[in-house]
């Protein structure tokens, strides 16, 4: 809403500087987004009178004109406008004017002085519609009553600020010139001088010539109108064209820049109809017909719903309720006899209607908000008082009016003290009397009436607002809350921290994924046809198919982002990110959203280990103690499986739950990616992690005797995992084992051909006692022994 | 005997002067305090020494030993102390060559600060509620006194799974569930995603991250959360940091504000960055509005309470002085290697 500073003096008629004006309102709840003073961009333009002109010596296109600018000798102005002649007013920058294109400075145009330039409306930062008389293309012809030498200013009005207003939902009343000026005067406790619009309508009555019928009063509770017969469409006059171009709306002619004119002063919108094309002079408000069409101002054909609420005539629509007129039944410059619609309508039906139609006009962002019902008289007799004062028509005799709106809302009840307590302040009684009566509100016998067009107000709460608001929001105190509270962070909670931790200190750097992905993802890792990962959840309005659906697996998003980095020239990533995975239940209940740790790595010579040993140290800082490693098979839990390597990959378990996926990415699925070396990714399940996590630790005795350390070198067939080894060596050794170590791997020369060699260095203890060398030479036995049976043989 | 004894001094003094290594001072000990050393074969002769004399040269030559012993021990210390100062100056290296590279890794901002307003909220007595961020519309919307075809829903362009299914706009669902579980006393945070369908740009995205947070208790008043603010954002942004509050309008508050913050970089006189305000909006927040609280089954003539939320990428994007939205889920290692 944009309110024009000159138009709010009508009501508030004390000078208050913009910048206080906009600040105080702004702090009583009426937001300024800003401000804009007219013509702020132009200086050194005055009136001039073209004395002679005369034509240029070396340009046939141009001429070199004497001008009186109020100064003692005219000035020379070369120019090229040719809608110009010796007697005309028109505005001249002079040397050093500032206009919005830029600076003028006097110069020689092919040889003859020019000290400075004419003015079109263009140049400053006009249009035609400011001036309906002006040549759009030539210098402007002014045929204003002005001086010559008048700054441009004054000359031509352009000196109006007009303040930007953001109004809230919840305040329709203030999309307007009154309900602005209403907040102003409660704000600065000054007068507000409303107006009683008077018109002398003509001896007729309108009730002979036209006929209301409100099929549907549920969405229509009002409808009034009123008549104008002997109708003159010409421009409307200059302070009006003024006002509503401060206002941002363009000026069309008399009677249509009135109807503007009544909506942005009182907020209510009117319509106005050519009594020729209204058939049958009968207007009809009711529900659309099923496939009815109406063609609106705008000139496009619009299908209309039977939900839809159109005024009609005797045939057909001839607007779309609240939103927009029929461009068929319009002003036009031949109209004689118009209909001026006054009326209420229901809020939702509009706003949906509305939606529906992609159209949102003036008039229906007011409606659907909610407008006061009881206004719609009043707004008829100013546009009539606007008629009589233009001389644009003859006001025919009465207003029809079909009412059935109903009972106003019951009153709030009023006290002081709970208004206090609510707010923590301590206001006195009479202040917040006297705000209310300000926001012309009445309190009687401990209950508070509010204004017809205060659609917001409620209940208590509300009342306590607008006190809160015109006292001022910053004169509430500051207190701190009072009583204890128990806050702490849920295991849960915790459980994310430490794992943020944990691998920030593992060196990976966190990353922020969207929840949303493209469902093409499925594909770039290969996920089988069939598995449920992908039937997620489909979001029915996307902004794009790449946010399209909810993401049933964390792992692409890091995959994608691993990818980014590459293809942004980083060397090597390590990174992870704990989110949520959305999995679809039934369809008409929410889905589960359980949390999920991924971490991705490329370059760097990172290999499985690499990111094998950043799992296990997240392990031992989780305290899981329980973990085992096993190859992606047949019956692996994650569906993920398809985007790793088959032989370079891993489920990790605590006991028998799968706690997650890791492993290389499959040549194919780093190739959707556009990833040039060997990445490696995992995923991980928190809430599985979480139940495996130890929750109490209990300390265990430092040694009292040394311990006995063996190291064994094995050779053994390339194809037995390690893990069998550790196992049989565990189970051989017994109870007096400490801890086994593998040091080293070796394949190569000294060793054949699928067969590898592996050292293990042994640590034995016993709580009892020093181990003897018999003690440990026999428990290296038990070792060798299982060993062989396992095809293992000592390295020679 | 007494002469020769003066005379084994006198060498062994210029000996030891003259020796510049721990192996010479080796050999001097050896050739003059030695089994077979000068100063034994002196004392070897003391037999053929009168009783009156053999206490007098004993006493002599004690203390010649003693002498010796003594010097070559200074010169020792001194002969290790050099060849320690020669090592340490030998080893000398580099310093400016560069560590040995260690892994390191750091928290995404979003998280930072995100944990740094949780420990602001634990602090203060909020405990931090989780809840789903696919949401039915009745959390998200008719429970915060968003009916159907309120007009307020339209400035939350809001994404839907169904009719009834939605992605939630804001965390104050979360605040529905926690009052229907939880009687007064209720003071918590509730963190989180959030969704709208703004299309990407430097200042907006259709996901983003809220803080809200939720007191209800017997006597909460607006005075009470215009304090919790300002504790908020003393500890955000340092004690001379100041808000003001501004009438607004959200359906769920009654009355509602918006918390502006004083401007960081012109302390309110008012420049490019806060557009010639003074200050920068922050946050919304209102006392809950009476129908939330009975929608709940709270009596709202017994309890009230008050609400707030703040845009997460806001606070960091003014904390880190960045200016596009983009970055933080674009995930560059360059960005994040920032934080």
């Amino acid at each position: 809403m944009n309110l024009s500073m000159k138009w709010l003096s009508d009501y508030i008629q004390e000078e208050i500087p913009v910048k206080e004006f906009c600040h105080r309102m702004t702090m009583s709840g009426s937001k300024v987004e800003g401000f804009e003073t007219e013509g702020s961009s132009i200086s050194k333009v005055v009136v001039g009178k073209i004395l002679s002109i005369a034509p240029h010596e070396n340009a046939d296109a141009l001429f070199v004109c004497q001008v009186e600018i109020g100064a003692e000798a005219p000035v020379q102005i070369v120019t090229n406008a040719k809608n110009v002649k010796p007697g005309d007013l028109v505005p001249v920058a002079l040397d050093g004017a500032t206009l919005p294109e830029g600076k003028i400075k006097k110069c020689k145009m092919r040889g003859v002085e020019s000290f400075g330039m004419f003015c079109g409306l263009e140049t400053l930062g006009l249009t035609a519609h400011d001036f309906p008389y002006a040549d759009p293309e030539g210098v402007l012809v002014i045929q204003e009553p002005c001086q010559v030498g008048e700054d441009i200013h004054s000359a031509l009005g352009l000196n109006d600020t007009s303040v930007e207003f953001e109004i809230t939902s919840n305040r329709p009343d203030c999309l307007s010139v009154i309900g602005l000026a209403r907040e102003a005067a409660a704000t600065f406790h000054v007068p507000l001088h409303l107006h009683t619009p008077e018109y002398h309508a003509n001896t007729e009555s309108i009730s002979e010539q036209l006929t209301v019928e409100v099929q549907n009063a549920a969405l229509c509770p009002r409808y009034c109108a009123g008549m104008v017969k002997n109708v003159k469409i010409g421009p409307s006059p200059r302070w009006m064209r003024e006002r509503l171009r401060a206002s941002g709306v363009r000026p069309i002619n008399n009677l249509v820049d009135i109807t503007n004119y009544v909506m942005l002063e009182y907020g209510q919108p009117m319509h106005a109809f050519d009594l020729r094309y209204v058939k049958n002079a009968k207007i009809t408000v009711r529900n659309a017909a099923e496939g009815e069409t109406i063609t609106t101002l705008d000139g496009t054909e619009r299908s209309l719903s039977p939900e839809m609420l159109v005024i009609a005539d005797a045939e057909k629509p001839i607007a779309v309720a609240g939103i927009m007129g029929g461009e068929y039944s319009g002003i036009m410059d031949d109209t004689t006899t118009v209909v001026f619609e006054s009326a209420y309508f229901e809020p939702t039906q509009v706003r949906l209607t509305a939606k529906k139609l992609g159209m949102r006009t003036d008039a229906s962002a007011r409606y659907e908000k909610g407008l006061d019902p009881s206004s719609t008289i009043t707004v008829l007799s100013r546009a009539f008082e606007l008629v009589e004062q233009l001389g644009a028509g003859e006001v025919v005799g009465g207003i029809i009016d079909v009412n059935n709106v109903g009972e106003p809302k019951p009153p709030v009840p009023f006290d002081a003290d709970w208004i206090n307590g609510f707010l923590g302040t301590n206001i006195p009684e009479r202040d917040m009397l006297h705000y209310l009566n300000e926001l012309q509100f009445t309190v009687e016998n401990g209950m508070v009436y509010a204004p017809s067009f205060r659609i917001d107000i409620e209940c208590k709460a509300d009342i306590a607002e607008e006190i809160a608001r015109i006292d001022g929001y910053n004169n509430i105190p500051s207190t701190e809350l009072k009583g204890l509270a128990d806050a702490r962070l849920t295991p849960s909670q915790l459980f994310s921290r430490q794992i943020e931790q944990s691998m920030v200190a593992l060196g990976c750097y966190e990353v922020a994924a969207f929840s949303f992905v493209s469902p093409k993802y499925f594909d770039k890792i290969a996920l089988p046809a069939d598995s449920k990962l992908r039937k997620p959840l489909v979001i029915s309005n996307p902004l794009g198919e790449d946010t399209s659906v909810m993401r049933t697996t964390a792992l692409p998003s890091m995959l994608e982002i691993l990818a980014r980095n590459y293809n942004n020239r980083n060397e090597s990533a390590r990174l992870f990110e704990i989110g949520k995975e959305y999995l679809p239940t039934t369809p008409d209940q929410l889905p589960q959203e359980p949390a999920r740790l991924t971490i991705g790595m490329y370059g760097g010579n990172v290999d499985f280990y690499d990111l094998k040993g950043v799992i296990e140290a997240l392990m031992t800082q989780l305290k899981i103690t329980d973990c085992r490693y096993e190859r992606c098979g047949e019956e692996c839990p994650f569906d993920e499986k398809s985007a790793f390597h088959p032989g370079r990959s891993a489920v990790l378990y605590a006991g028998d739950t799968p706690l997650g996926i890791f492993g290389e990415l499959h040549p194919d699925v780093q190739n959707n990616y556009g990833i040039g070396v060997k990445t490696y990714a995992a995923k991980l399940n928190i809430p599985e992690m979480l139940e495996h996590a130890a929750t109490e630790i209990s300390y265990q005795p430092l040694p009292k005797y040394p311990a006995t350390t063996r190291d064994l070198s094995l050779v053994c067939d390339d194809a037995i995992p390690v893990a069998q080894l550790e196992q049989a060596i565990r189970k051989a050794v017994g109870n007096i084992l400490e801890k086994v170590t593998l040091f080293d791997v070796y394949k190569g020369q000294q060793i054949a051909q699928g067969k590898k060699s592996v050292s293990y260095s042994i640590s034995l203890r016993s709580h009892d006692g020093t181990l003897t060398d018999e003690q440990a030479d026999a428990a290296m036995k038990r070792v060798l022994k299982a060993l062989h049976a396992m095809g293992a043989e000592l390295r020679m | 005997m007494k002469q020769q004894l003066e005379n084994i001094e006198a060498a062994a003094k210029q000996a030891l002067a003259d020796c510049s290594s721990i192996k010479g001072l080796d050999d001097l000990r050896v050739r003059f305090l030695g089994k077979k050393g000068e100063l034994t074969g002196i004392l070897k002769q003391m037999g053929g020494l009168s009783a009156e004399e053999r206490p007098v040269i004993g006493q002599l030559a004690n203390k010649v030993r003693s002498d010796i012993d003594a010097a070559i021990s200074e010169k020792l210390t001194a002969l290790k102390a050099k060849e320690q100062e020669m090592k340490i100056r030998s080893e000398s290296i580099d310093i400016t060559l560069p560590g040995k590279p260690q892994s390191v890794g750091k928290l995404h901002p979003l998280t930072i600060v995100a944990n740094e307003v949780k420990e602001i909220f634990l602090g203060m007595g909020f405990s931090v509620a989780d809840g789903p961020e696919v949401e039915y519309d009745y959390y998200n919307f008719e429970a915060l006194n968003l009916p159907p075809n309120h007009p307020a829903r339209d400035t939350q362009d809001t994404f839907y799974i169904t009719d009834n299914i939605l992605l939630r706009t804001q965390t104050s669902s979360v605040q529905v569930h926690v009052m229907e579980n939880q009687k007064p006393p209720i003071r918590i945070i509730s963190p989180g995603r959030v969704y709208r369908s703004d299309a990407v740009d430097a200042t907006h995205s259709p996901l983003f991250h809220q803080i809200e947070g939720l007191v209800v208790d017997k006597g909460v008043t607006m005075a009470d959360l215009k304090g919790t603010l300002e504790q908020l954002m003393k500890r955000l942004y340092g004690e001379d940091c100041k808000i003001r509050l501004r009438p607004h309008h959200f359906p769920f508050t009654e009355p509602s504000a918006e918390v502006d913050v004083m401007c960081f970089n012109c302390h309110g006189e008012g420049c490019r960055i806060c557009k010639g305000e003074g200050y920068i909006e922050l946050l919304g927040a209102g006392m809950v509005h009476p129908k939330v609280l009975e929608g709940c089954g709270i009596d709202s003539e017994i309890y009230s309470g008050f609400a707030f939320g703040l845009g997460l990428e806001r606070i960091v994007m003014r904390r880190y002085n960045i200016s596009d939205m983009r970055l933080m889920y674009e995930n560059d290692l360059r960005f994040l290697e920032q934080f």
